[in-house]
């Protein structure tokens, strides 16, 4: 296997997230294309890491990805939960309290 | 695992496994991105993130490969239904998941995929690479459990225990941001 495949396979995951985050109006839809980033995120290191022979260190970083990406669905979840409860819908364009 | 693994069947074994969960994850990733199901995009979201398990056990990681399936497929899909469905998504397809106009969201995606693959390629023919850059996945022993706990609990330590931190107080700070009044 080559390093390239597992880059390009991960620049278009990246790039699919990328693109659901700008496109997607639905709160949590938002989030799962965040976690899609975060994934392809994780390929490269874990690929880089291979390739390198420093598995180990890449292993571990990877897994602190994991641990934090699990915190930020959790809180981002919850923020979505409330928006949801105060003005009864997570369309992303209803939500702009803060618009001058 | 020793070398005599390595021989060319299973190098065409592995690359052609890469490329069909390649494939799935592509295509699965787009459908999480268009579909008009919430329901349904999470459950696509599941197969690109067993994809990237798969991916991971390709390239020896086993512990991150198994660690992805425990917290991604098992806990974090499930905050994923349970956040459509307290927000009472629809159960059919629905309207208006996606802006009306999403030319602009086409073009940022499309630019940054061609400067990412660029970028890729260009890396690829640097002057110290043979410009093939192999993963030997085969000739070297997949990294075991014990070799990442003991780097975990040895030299990144601190960064553990950051981790631990920030944890709890995500956790705190989830329950006291969804919590009724």
């Amino acid at each position: 296997m080559y390093l390239v495949q597992f880059l390009i396979l991960s620049s278009v995951l990246f790039c699919i997230g990328v693109y659901g985050v700008l496109a997607r109006r639905n709160a949590v839809l938002v989030l799962m294309s965040i976690e899609l980033i975060l994934n392809a995120v994780n390929i490269n290191l874990i690929a880089f890491g291979a390739f390198n022979g420093a598995a180990i260190p890449a292993e571990v970083f990877a897994l602190f990805i994991i641990a934090v990406a699990a915190a930020e669905v959790g809180v981002g979840l919850a923020l979505v939960l409330t928006i949801y409860r105060n003005s009864k819908n997570i369309d992303l364009h209803q939500v702009d309290l803060l618009k001058g | 695992m020793t070398a005599t693994l390595a021989t060319a069947e299973t190098v065409v074994a592995q690359n052609v496994f890469f490329y069909l969960i390649a494939a799935v994850m592509v295509i699965a990733a787009l459908r999480v991105v268009t579909t008009s199901n919430m329901v349904h995009a999470a459950l696509y979201l599941v197969v690109v993130l067993a994809g990237v398990a798969a991916q991971f056990i390709l390239l020896g990681a086993e512990f991150v490969g198994v660690t992805q399936v425990l917290v991604y497929i098992g806990a974090v899909i499930v905050l994923f239904l349970f956040g459509i469905m307290l927000t009472r998504a629809k159960v059919g397809a629905e309207d208006g998941l996606s802006h009306d106009n999403v030319v602009p969201a086409i073009l940022t995606a499309v630019l940054l995929l061609l400067v990412m693959g660029f970028a890729v390629v260009d890396f690829a023919k640097a002057p110290w690479s043979d410009g093939t850059l192999v993963i030997d996945a085969l000739d070297r022993a997949p990294t075991t459990v014990e070799q990442v706990s003991d780097s975990i609990f040895s030299t990144y330590i601190v960064a553990f225990e950051a981790i631990s931190v920030l944890l709890l107080a995500a956790l705190i700070g989830a329950i006291v941001v969804a919590r009724k009044e």
